[in-house]
């Protein structure tokens, strides 16, 4: 049987296409405007070909908000990941305390992103933050205001404490979805608590874990308001991160063109390795069931 | 390998059961001994799968003790009690090859590695997949899936018993008389205790030295095939064996006569006064169809190939008789029954005739 062909269905994506068109294409149109030409008020442009990009690419301070920024995505990625795997192997897996647990995990989760920044600015302030005023009377020299090492801990610390739970919560569905039967095979095979987790328990996560590390890899690589907020990229530079830089550099310094240029190769580098990672773990699945 | 006692056992999946109906399994007193094929029979909801895994170990008694030989294992994981048990439904290592997979319980035991691979040769013939021993178990389809489950319970030469929880639903039908062959020649082999859970009667009497017949959360009959069909010890038994299954009638025995609705039906032996319920059980395959006899209603014939069966009505309830082939149905059709072949029932409960 012939299928009918009414192209008229188009129509009906125009109105989300309009939407689309002017809260996502066109400022980024204008982004790509402000990327090739050079400006200096009273919408007055002058064709500045790649230089701006040129810059961009040449410059030290993006290699090292690059540097940075890749730093702290694997180092959160390598922390939460197992973090939340553990926590949902732990977690109970049914009656209240189950409940109990998925709504104390998703609570980190609620909190809007400057509240996470503040609750953590106050909480590790060495006059009146419980966490630094406890360190200090303990004698540990923390001040996350002079020490960038101890400003890249709270940083950290405080990643691992708003989003692990994404990681648990998606690890713990995954595991929910496991049959009781593999458990009672393993059981009648002898495997022994490891075998269970690499052989039945892990493969049967894969898929969520997949888009846990994609979620996880993509947010922190974009990561701005909360360590903006406690540290406000100090001190000195050492937790400017790449977004943190491009606003600096955009509404700070207002050098359009080179932040223009900077925001494009920012997100094509997102794309890249998103659409890399994707594609990697993807082939993987489909050689293994072959 | 050990002869398996329950004593005493009974479960109930509730904290606190009440009333007898909070038990799937009753209070029972079983043994099941060393190197016997048993099927264990019943229909969906019996505690077929319960009885298993208290023998396995995967779910814990409320009460009573698993004994193998001498040893309370009651409260022993499953882990230690050295049993195998294949599911209904295909649980393969998507990760791991077949032939990890085969390999994997031996592994797991720490066998040396020559060992393993000269047994997973074996396994993997046995279950027809040598060819495949080396594909990743994910992407094979369920029947080749339960056919690495079978394996797997079928790899270890040391196990106390392999249990089959309705191993072959999931398998095609020519597929399926090939597997229980190979079952059959695995335990005539190495003789391990094996109990094959199924609701099929064709696979549980093909299969099974003994058959045990389980009803509402009780042993209902423990017997040979032969004396399932002869003499089954409950209606349920007569009802769930034969096809189609036992005619019951309700009747009031008096010695060696039972009384059908005021006729007279003589029986092949004599019984003592009986109480309760009472009713008589006979086999389609033992009634006769001619002209003389007690009167029915004859409601449908249907042709079964070797033989047809005739449903019928005798005084409002139903009656089922066996016609061989060539005989043809007479026009005022009657039945006669065997009397040797008739059972009688008390409350569901077979009476043994007096000098029995």
């Amino acid at each position: 049987m012939e299928k009918t062909q009414n192209n008229k269905a188009w129509f009906l994506v125009l109105p989300v296409l309009v939407l689309v068109a002017f809260s996502a294409i066109l400022p980024l149109m204008t982004v790509v405007n402000y990327a090739f030409n050079d400006t200096f008020g009273q919408n007055e442009f002058f064709w500045a070909g790649i230089d701006w990009f040129e810059e961009m690419v040449t410059s030290d301070r993006l290699h090292q908000a690059l540097g940075r920024q890749v730093i702290f995505s694997l180092i959160i990625l390598a922390i939460e990941v197992p973090l939340g795997i553990f926590i949902a192997l732990n977690m109970p897996k049914k009656g209240f305390w189950a409940s109990f647990c998925l709504v104390l995990m998703a609570l980190p989760l609620l909190i809007p992103f400057n509240v996470v920044g503040t609750i953590w600015q106050i909480f590790g302030r060495v006059d009146i933050g419980l966490l630094g005023h406890t360190l200090a009377a303990m004698g540990v020299d923390y001040n996350y205001t002079n020490d960038p090492l101890d400003a890249w801990i709270t940083v950290i610390v405080m990643d691992v404490w708003h989003w692990t739970s994404l990681v648990a919560l998606l690890a713990y569905a995954g595991l929910q979805s496991i049959p009781q039967a593999y458990y009672q095979a393993a059981r009648i095979d002898q495997a022994t608590r490891w075998s269970v987790f690499r052989y039945i328990e892990l493969p049967k996560m894969k898929g969520v874990l997949l888009i846990a590390v994609l979620l996880r890899f993509m947010d922190s690589f974009m990561i701005y308001t909360e360590p903006f907020v406690v540290t406000g990229g100090g001190p000195g530079n050492s937790t400017t991160f790449l977004s943190i830089d491009l606003a600096k550099m955009a509404t700070g310094q207002f050098d359009l063109g080179p932040a223009a240029a900077f925001s494009i190769m920012y997100f094509l580098v997102i794309l890249l390795i998103s659409w890399v990672f994707y594609t990697v773990m993807t082939n993987l699945d489909r050689e293994e069931t072959r | 390998m050990s002869r398996i006692t329950l004593s005493k056992l009974a479960h109930s999946y509730l904290a606190n059961p009440t009333s007898e109906a909070d038990y799937a399994l009753k209070e029972m007193d079983h043994v099941w001994d060393d190197g016997g094929a048993y099927a264990l029979l019943g229909a969906s909801g019996c505690g077929k799968t319960t009885l298993l895994n208290i023998i396995s170990g995967l779910v814990r008694p409320s009460q009573g003790r698993v004994l193998f030989g001498d040893r309370d294992v009651t409260d022993a994981p499953t882990t230690e009690r050295n049993i195998a048990q294949v599911f209904q439904f295909p649980v393969v290592y998507d990760t791991m090859t077949v032939r990890e997979n085969l390999a994997f319980p031996l592994r797991n035991r720490g066998m040396d590695a020559a060992y393993i691979a000269r047994r997973v040769d074996q396994v993997a013939r046995m279950i027809g997949m040598e060819s495949e021993l080396n594909r990743k178990a994910r992407g094979l389809t369920a029947d080749a899936k339960q056919k690495i489950s079978l394996g797997r319970g079928m790899v270890r030469e040391d196990v106390n018993a392999i249990l089959f929880d309705e191993p072959l639903t999931v398998i095609d039908p020519h597929m399926k008389w090939e597997l229980r062959t190979q079952l059959k020649a695995l335990h005539r082999e190495f003789g391990h205790t094996m109990i094959y859970v199924t609701h099929d009667q064709t696979e549980a009497l093909t299969f099974a030295d003994k058959v045990v017949v389980m009803h509402d959360g009780r042993v209902v009959q423990m017997g040979t095939p032969e004396e399932l069909f002869e003499t089954p010890a409950h209606t349920f038994v007569g009802y769930f064996i034969g096809s189609p299954g036992m005619n019951l009638f309700d009747a009031e025995i008096a010695g060696s006569e039972a009384r059908l609705q005021g006729v007279k039906v003589a029986l092949g032996a004599a019984y003592g006064p009986v109480t309760g319920r009472t009713q008589i059980g006979i086999r389609p395959d033992y009634v006769t169809i001619s002209d003389e006899g007690l009167p029915v209603t004859v409601k449908r014939v249907e042709d079964v190939g070797r033989h047809r069966i005739v449903r019928a009505e005798f005084a409002g309830q139903p009656l089922n008789a066996i016609l061989p082939e060539g005989m043809s149905l007479p026009a005022e059709p009657r039945v006669t029954f065997a009397p040797a072949k008739i059972n009688v029932y008390a409350n569901d409960w077979r009476v043994a005739p007096m000098g029995a």
